[in-house]
C-alpha cells in the first residue's frame, strides 16, 4: 500500500468531515478485564455511534496515563504474553467489525518486536493507526516513515505548549488524525478544558487537512459537545474504562459503557 | 553490541544510539527551556563560580583521596585509594549534583522542585537544596522504599519536604519516577524536575554528568599531587550511573587509565533477581532515553533486585550503554552477599562504613587488586556512607553483629 491509498481511519475520518459529523474515538484498554469482554464489547460500541474504537495495549510504565488507565494497564498485565496476543485479538475483533481501529501503546513494546514487524502485522491483523505517547515528532522520523510503508496511520500527539515549528511538523507527519492534548497534565485528568484549545485547532488547519481531535480530560457529553463544536472530533477514555471496572459484572458493565457511548453521541451531535 | 565509537555524542542527546528524549510531547518545551539554560549557564563562568562556592563551603569539597593502606596491603597489590564522597553533606555525592539543577532551578525563576528517590539519598539531597534556598519540595517514592528507608523520610520530612508514596507498579524507584514524570507534565509552569542520575530525557544525561564532572576533576589533580601520574584503573558502581560518569568522564581520554563499572548483580547474575543492565539487558526505552534495559520479551519492563536500593533500578544511563558498546568502560558486576563482605572489610580495616551501592565497587576492586603490581595505583569512588544501610545489613547479616568477628 502506498501513501496516497488511504486505510479505514483515513476513509471514516474524511467522511465525517465531509458530512460536517464530528468522530467519537472511544478508548478501552484491551484485555481489561479479559479479552473475551474487549471482543464482543468493539463491534457494539460502532452501533452505539463510536466512529473509532482505540484499543490499549498495557505497559509496565504508562507515564503519560492518569490512575484510571494505570490501574486499567495493571489489570490487563495477564491478559497478553506480548503483542503478539494482542494482534490476535485484534485480527478476531476486525472478523467482526470494521470500525477503525487504533493501537495506543508506549514505544518499548513495539521498539522490542521490531518497529518494521509490528507495522507490517499490525496492518495484516486489522489496526488502521497507532498512538506512541511517548515517541514524539522528534524521534518519530523512522516510525512514520516504517507506517507510511506499511499502511498504518501514524496518530501524533500535538500538546498546549507545542510551538509553532513543533506543530508544523506533527501535523505534516501525522496521518488519520492529530490528537490535540487538551490539557497539560496525564489522562483522565478532571479540570476543565485547555484555554487555548481554538486558538491551537486555527493553527493546525493552517498546516494541514488532517482531522483535528482532542483527547485528555474529556468525559461528559457537555465537554463533548463544547470541543466538538471548534475541532472534528474527541476522544474519550478513562470515562469509559472507569465503568467497565466499577460496575458489578461483565453484563453490567457492557450496559453501562454503550449507554455512555450513546450519550457521548448525543452531546457530540448537538453541536454539529 | 560493539559498534566502535568514532565520538560522542552523535548527535545533540545521543551517545552513539542512545539517549534521546522519549518522552510526552508536554515535556519537549520545557526540555527546550532547559536546554537553553543549561548551554547558557554552562558557559557563564559566574554560574560554575557560585557553584564552586557553595560546594566548598557547603558541602565540604573538595573530598579527600585516601590512601587505604590496610586495606591494600591486605589484598597484596595494587594500592587502593578512595575518592571520599561520603564526607559529603548528606553522605553521598548525590549533592554535587542537586546543588547544580537548584541554582539552575532559580534561574528559571521555578519556585517548585519534584524529585524521585529510591533509597532516598536523592531526595534528601533535593530536600536539602531545596531548603537552603526556600523552594517547596515535594519527593516521590515507592511505597516499598519508604517502608524500607523509614530514616531519610524521616530527614526530608524535618527539611519541610513532602514525601508522596508511589504505590503502583512495583512501588519501588522506576515507579517514583513515572510519576515525578506525571507531575512535571501538569505543573511545567512552575516546577523543576530535579532528576537524581544520568538517566531521563535530554539534556538531563549531559548535565547531571557534567555536575559529578567535579568527583573526577579533583580525584584527577590529588593523584597527580600524591602519586605524580594518573592511576591505572578506575572503579565505581553503577546503579543509574552518576557517581560513575563523574569520576569516569575527566579520563575518558586517556586510554592508559582502565575504567571499571560495576553493576548490581544481587543474587546472582544467573537469577532473575539482579540489577546487571548493561550485563544482561536488552536495549530498550524507558524513563525518556534509549539504553540497555532489564526487560521481558515483550517489552515489559522487569523489577530489579539488590540488597542495595540505590542500585536497584532496571534501566541504565545512555552514555554508559556508548561506554561499553565502544569497549572504553569494562562493567562487570558484584552479587549482594559480596558487597556485604566488601562493607565489613572496609569497616573493619579502615574505619569506614561504606554504602551498600559504594560496597559494590569496593568488592570489584578487592578482587582485581591482588592480581595487580604494588606499583600499580586503583581509585575506587566512595560513593556515599553507610549509616543508612543499617537496617538492611542488620536483617541480611545478624551474625556478622556479634562483636569482635
Amino acid at each position: 500500500m502506498n501513501e496516497q491509498q488511504s486505510n479505514r481511519l483515513e476513509k471514516a475520518l474524511g467522511e465525517l468531515k465531509a458530512g460536517g459529523r464530528k468522530a467519537l474515538v472511544i478508548y478501552l484498554m484491551a484485555g481489561d478485564p479479559d479479552k473475551g469482554f474487549t471482543e464482543s464489547l468493539v463491534p457494539e460500541l460502532a452501533q452505539a455511534g463510536a466512529d473509532v474504537v482505540e484499543l490499549g495495549f498495557p505497559f509496565s510504565d504508562p507515564v503519560a496515563d492518569g490512575p484510571v488507565i494505570q490501574a486499567a494497564a495493571t489489570r490487563a498485565m495477564a491478559s497478553f504474553r506480548g503483542l503478539g496476543d494482542y494482534l490476535d485479538l485484534i485480527a478476531r475483533i476486525r472478523k467482526k467489525s470494521s470500525i477503525p481501529l487504533v493501537t495506543m501503546t508506549y514505544y518499548n513494546p513495539i521498539f522490542r518486536y521490531g518497529e518494521e514487524a509490528f507495522a507490517r502485522d499490525a496492518v495484516q491483523a486489522g489496526l488502521d493507526g497507532a498512538i506512541i505517547p511517548d515517541l514524539p515528532v522528534d524521534e518519530a522520523g523512522q516510525w512514520t516513515d516504517i507506517c507510511g510503508q506499511a499502511g498504518l496511520c501514524p496518530v501524533l500527539l500535538d500538546a498546549p505548549n507545542s510551538d509553532e515549528d513543533h506543530s508544523r511538523r506533527i501535523a505534516a507527519a501525522a496521518r488519520g488524525f492529530i490528537y490535540l492534548v487538551s490539557l497539560k497534565g496525564v489522562t483522565g485528568t478532571d479540570q476543565g478544558l485547555g484555554e487555548n484549545l481554538a486558538e491551537r485547532v486555527n493553527r493546525l488547519r493552517g498546516f494541514s487537512d488532517t482531522p483535528l481531535v482532542v483527547g485528555f480530560g474529556i468525559s461528559t457529553p457537555e465537554q463533548a459537545r463544547q470541543v466538538g463544536a471548534i475541532s472534528d472530533g474527541v476522544v474519550v477514555g478513562s470515562g469509559a474504562v472507569s465503568r467497565i471496572f466499577s460496575a458489578p459484572g461483565p453484563a453490567e458493565a457492557r450496559r453501562q459503557v454503550l449507554d455512555y457511548v450513546r450519550a457521548l453521541r448525543a452531546g457530540l451531535d448537538s453541536a454539529v | 553490541m560493539s559498534a566502535k565509537a568514532e565520538k560522542t555524542p552523535t548527535r545533540p542527546g545521543y551517545y552513539g544510539p542512545y539517549g534521546g528524549r522519549f518522552v510526552p510531547e508536554t515535556l519537549i518545551g520545557p526540555l527546550d527551556s532547559l536546554d537553553a539554560a543549561w548551554r547558557q549557564a554552562r558557559n557563564d563562568p559566574g554560574f560554575w563560580e557560585e557553584i564552586a562556592g557553595y560546594l566548598c563551603d557547603y558541602v565540604g569539597r573538595p573530598s579527600p583521596l585516601y590512601l587505604a593502606r590496610r586495606l591494600t596491603e591486605k589484598c597484596g597489590g595494587a594500592k587502593i585509594y578512595l575518592k571520599r564522597e561520603d564526607l559529603n553533606h548528606t553522605g553521598a555525592h548525590k549533592v554535587n549534583n542537586t546543588l547544580g539543577q537548584v541554582l539552575l532551578a532559580r534561574r528559571l525563576g521555578k519556585n517548585r522542585v519534584i524529585a524521585e528517590t529510591g533509597a532516598g539519598m536523592h531526595g534528601v539531597a533535593t530536600a536539602t537544596m531545596a531548603a537552603l534556598f526556600g523552594l517547596e519540595c515535594v519527593v516521590y517514592m515507592g511505597s516499598k522504599d519508604i517502608e524500607r528507608q523509614a530514616p531519610n523520610v524521616a530527614r526530608m520530612h524535618m527539611l519541610g519536604a513532602e514525601v508522596r508514596s508511589v504505590s503502583s507498579g512495583s512501588a519501588t524507584l522506576k515507579d517514583a519516577m513515572n510519576e515525578a514524570l506525571r507531575d512535571w507534565v501538569a505543573t511545567v509552569d512552575n516546577t523543576f524536575y530535579v532528576i537524581g542520575s544520568v538517566a531521563g530525557p535530554h539534556p538531563y544525561p549531559e548535565m547531571v554528568r557534567d555536575f559529578q564532572r567535579v568527583i573526577g576533576e579533583e580525584a584527577r589533580r590529588q593523584i597527580m599531587d600524591k602519586e605524580g601520574r594518573l592511576p591505572d584503573l578506575l572503579i565505581a558502581c553503577v546503579g543509574g550511573g552518576s557517581n560513575a560518569m563523574g569520576l569516569f568522564a575527566p579520563f575518558l581520554e586517556d586510554s592508559a587509565v582502565r575504567i571499571r563499572g560495576v553493576e548490581a548483580g544481587g543474587e546472582g547474575t544467573d537469577t532473575p533477581h539482579h540489577a546487571a543492565t548493561i550485563g544482561k539487558g536488552e536495549v530498550g526505552v524507558l524513563h525518556g532515553s534509549k539504553s540497555y534495559l532489564l526487560q521481558e520479551p515483550s517489552g515489559q519492563v522487569s523489577e530489579a533486585h539488590s540488597i542495595s536500593a540505590g542500585l536497584d533500578y532496571p534501566g541504565v544511563g545512555p552514555e554508559h550503554s556508548w561506554l561499553n558498546d565502544t569497549g572504553r568502560v569494562e562493567y562487570v558486576s558484584v552479587t549482594d552477599a559480596q558487597a556485604i563482605d566488601a562493607c565489613f572489610e572496609l569497616s573493619r580495616l579502615e574505619g569506614i562504613l561504606p554504602a551498600l551501592e559504594s560496597s559494590h565497587a569496593i568488592a570489584d576492586a578487592i578482587r582485581v587488586a591482588a592480581a595487580m603490581k604494588p606499583t600499580e595505583i586503583i581509585v575506587v569512588n566512595l560513593s556515599g556512607r553507610g549509616d543508612k544501610d543499617l537496617n538492611t545489613l542488620l536483617k541480611a547479616a545478624p551474625d556478622r553483629f556479634q562483636g569482635g568477628k
